[in-house]
Parts: C-alpha cells; structure tokens; sequence
C-alpha cells in the first residue's frame, strides 16, 4: 500500500488543478502534484496512487550510492586479492 | 530504471552483508520492519536467507489492509449493496474477507464495486455519474491519508454532493507505541518506514530512542537501502546509541512534507479510538472526516452494521502483526489459507507478511521444512 516510485516530471498539464505529466520507467501518464510546491519540468517525484508525496534529491542518491560502494568495498578487495 | 537499478546491485549487497556479519558478531539482533513494503523486498530478494542467523527480522504492522478489522470490511459491503451506490477502492482490498464475504462476492453478487488506482479515479466516477452515489473505501496511512484529503477538498470545491469517502486511515507512530508498551515485544530496534516518513518528517520517531531507548533506522525499499539500514541500526546498537538514522535521505526529511500534513489537518481530526486487527483498541490512531466535510462522510450518511467481529479462530494474523510469531508458524499458513482462498488478510494484500513468505520464501529451506510437517499433520 505504501508503495512509491521515482517519476521524472515531462511537462505541467494543468496548473490550475495542479497536474503534471510524468515518465515512470517510460511509461508516462497524468499525476498530481498538490501535495508539493515549486514542482518544474525535470524534477524527481515518488508517486503514490497517483500523487507526488515528496521529491527525490538526486545529490543525495549519489552519497547513498557511494556510501554503499565504499561500504562493499573491502569485500571487492578481498575477492582481488584472491584473484591473486 | 534511476534510483531503482543502482539499489539493486548484488556485488554490492555481498559486500555489505559481509560487514552485517563482521559487525554483528557474538550478539543477538531481534529487529522490526515496520512496514509491509520492507517485508516484501525482504522475502522478494531474499535477504532472510542470506543474513547471518544471529539477526532476525520481525515483521510489524505496516500494512494497512491487514490491520482492518473484519468489521470496516463488513462495512463496506454494507455500503456497496445500497442501491445505486458504487463503491470504488484500491485493488489490494477486493479480497479481504470479511465475516461472511469480501468485496469480490459482494460485486459477483450484482452491487457495483470497482477498482481504483487513486482517490481522484473515485471522485471522477462521481463526476461522471451524477446519478449515482460513489463511495470511496479510503484506507492506508500517512502516505494515502494526505491523498484523500486532496481529493476531498477538491470535491468540496466542485460541489460533488453524490460523493462520499468511508474513512479508515490509520496513523503508524500510536500502533508502534503501542507495541512497544506491550509486554510481548522483546525488540533491539527498528527498520522504520520510508514512505510514510517522507510525509510525517523523521522527527516523528525520536520518541523511539528518547522514551524506550531502541534505535531506528528509516530505510528505502530496494535491497541495498535495507541491507545498509540493518547496516546502520547494528553499528548504533552495537555503540550503545540508539537514534533516529536516515537511510533513505534522497527522499525523507527532518519535517516530511509540510504542505501534505497541512492538508490532512484541514480534513481530518483524530478519533478517540480505533480497532486495529491483531493490536487492539489503540487510542488517537486513525483518522476521520472533520464536522466541515459531514456531507462527505459515509459513515454519517449510510447505515452501517456497526459491529465487532473477531477473527476466525484459526487465524493467528494478529500474532504475526504483532510480530509474535512468524508467518509460517501460523497453524493454517500455507495449507488452508492461501492466496487463493485466503483466510486472513496478512495473506491477501501483497504487502502482509504472509502473502510475501507465500509468494517468495516458501520455498527457503527452513519455511519448507516447517510446511511439510504441517501438511503432514494439520492443525496439530
């Protein structure tokens, strides 16, 4: 139920009503966006039963992903060592 | 797909798990994902079997269909057999059973009961059927409730009279305060839920570690933000200092959503108290219409039956949902209820814990053996 995936905003439909387009995975269809301010073409959005609920930040995603490289890293080192 | 393939990596997910071990070693770990989404990705990937078994993983009551009480199903199917009603819900509720049937008879049975994919789908088939009454089945937490409230601001705005919503969303913090005052639950931490924290902000959980002294990591959904989430809740543990961590930052922060928690404030108030299957009464845990949106409200506006319905007796759901036991120890797990005749809810929404185990863990070496001493045996 509380499932929620990354959307990346294509285009405002209707600002009025506060409706954007957004591509999920390719696949693009029509969301609102009332629950956030200040949501522009290109931003990153979790979509949930077809509402943004919070935007993605791609920065911190980034510090996650090296994060967790840095944290499987002696794992790596180990399996080189190994390989000899 | 971004943000999803990179959290997937399983060169990665060895390495990590391999630090899970190192770390954790010489001690025992009893830890709750919270939500049903974490038990999903735990049993689709498998990460119950790969962790060392020093670790366990406890699975909560995020799952709001399966937190229902058979009496709001009941309910619902009371609703929908009034004439000229549609009732419109989400997917996940159509086969829960209630005392007698579930929404899927109810529409076999010729009343008008559809599928939808989001709250406004509801209000458009108010809009598209003036003639009718629709009824939205509203259910979910903090990560639906501020949906709903949208929804129904804006049927206010458009005068949408033929609209109604049958409120029953549930908040996460009293449910967990309320396990964690209960006896029976011996927990080290928690993996807390990401959705939901995006919305109510991380700073909702510091009571977590301020007046129980556990740790809390709030974590994404892919395999990797789980792995690192145990990660970061073992090292806390392990220095003996338990805090709200943030592993899921590129979506959760210290405030949540402020503009979606506004919202659910100018719909909603607080019920006194709500029955919450396995768990109980627990006071100030859900949501209902406020007095300026009565017009909408399909409990003042439909007769309902109003009544309590205890589980069926073999069904331990509420033990799981408590995390008492494990879905598979369940007396009827696997062999009378299934996903195709489910008897409880945990085996029917795809987020209860004995759905995920049913579709993804059956077949580990530990939830197999248990099952073929149980089919050998029933209900010994």
């Amino acid at each position: 139920m509380c499932l929620a995936v990354p959307a990346q905003v294509v285009e405002i439909v209707d600002e009025e009503n506060q409706i954007a387009k957004v591509d999920i995975g390719g696949v693009r269809r029509n969301i609102s966006v009332a629950l956030l301010d200040d949501v522009k073409i290109g931003d990153w959005v979790l979509v949930h039963v077809g509402f943004a609920i919070q935007k993605v930040d791609e920065e911190e995603a980034e510090r996650t992903i090296e994060l967790l490289k840095q944290l499987g890293q002696p794992y790596e080192e180990e399996l080189k060592a190994l390989g000899g | 797909m971004k943000f999803i393939d990179e959290f997937r990596n399983s060169e990665i997910a060895k390495g990590i798990m391999r630090e899970i071990e190192r770390l954790s070693q010489g001690r025992k770990f009893r830890i709750m994902e919270i939500c049903g989404g974490h038990t999903h990705t735990i049993y689709r990937y498998g990460l119950h079997d790969i962790l060392p078994t020093n670790i366990e993983l406890v699975h909560g009551p995020g799952c709001p269909v399966c937190v229902l009480p058979m009496g709001r199903i009941d309910g619902a199917i009371a609703i929908a057999k009034n004439d000229g009603v549609i009732l419109a819900t989400f997917g996940d509720m159509m086969r829960v059973p209630g005392s007698e049937s579930s929404l899927i008879d109810a529409q076999a049975d010729g009343s008008d009961v559809r599928m939808v994919y989001s709250p406004l789908d509801a209000l458009k088939l108010a809009l598209q059927h003036p003639d009718r009454k629709v009824v939205f089945f509203a259910i979910g937490f903090e990560t639906t409730a501020p949906s709903t409230a949208v929804t129904l601001l804006q049927a206010k705005r458009l005068g949408a009279r033929n609209f109604f919503v049958f409120c029953n969303h549930v908040l996460v913090v009293p449910a967990i305060k309320a396990l964690l005052d209960s006896p029976e639950t011996q927990l080290d931490g928690f993996i807390g839920p990401g959705h939901v924290t995006t919305v109510i902000g991380s700073k909702a959980w510091e009571f977590i570690p301020s007046e129980y002294s556990k740790g809390i990591v709030i974590s994404g959904f892919e395999p990797l933000d789980m792995l690192q989430a145990i990660y970061l809740l073992i090292k806390q543990l392990i220095e003996g200092k338990p805090k709200v961590d943030v592993q899921y930052t590129r979506a959760v922060r210290p405030e949540g959503n402020p503009k979606a928690k506004e919202l659910m404030e100018q719909v909603f108030e607080l019920r006194e108290t709500f029955e919450w299957r396995g768990l109980g009464w627990i006071e100030r845990s859900a949501l209902k219409l406020k007095p300026d949106f009565a017009e909408f409200d399909a409990e003042l506006n439909f007769d309902l039956p109003r009544r309590r319905v205890p589980d069926p007796k073999v069904c331990q759901c509420g033990a799981v949902l408590r995390g008492a036991i494990l879905p598979w120890e369940c007396k009827v797990f696997g062999t009378a209820c299934t996903p195709e005749r489910p008897i409880g809810a945990c085996m029917v929404s795809s987020e209860g814990a004995c759905a995920a185990v049913y579709q993804y863990g059956r077949y580990s070496r530990k939830v197999r053996e248990l099952l073929q001493r149980k089919t050998a045996e029933p209900f010994s």
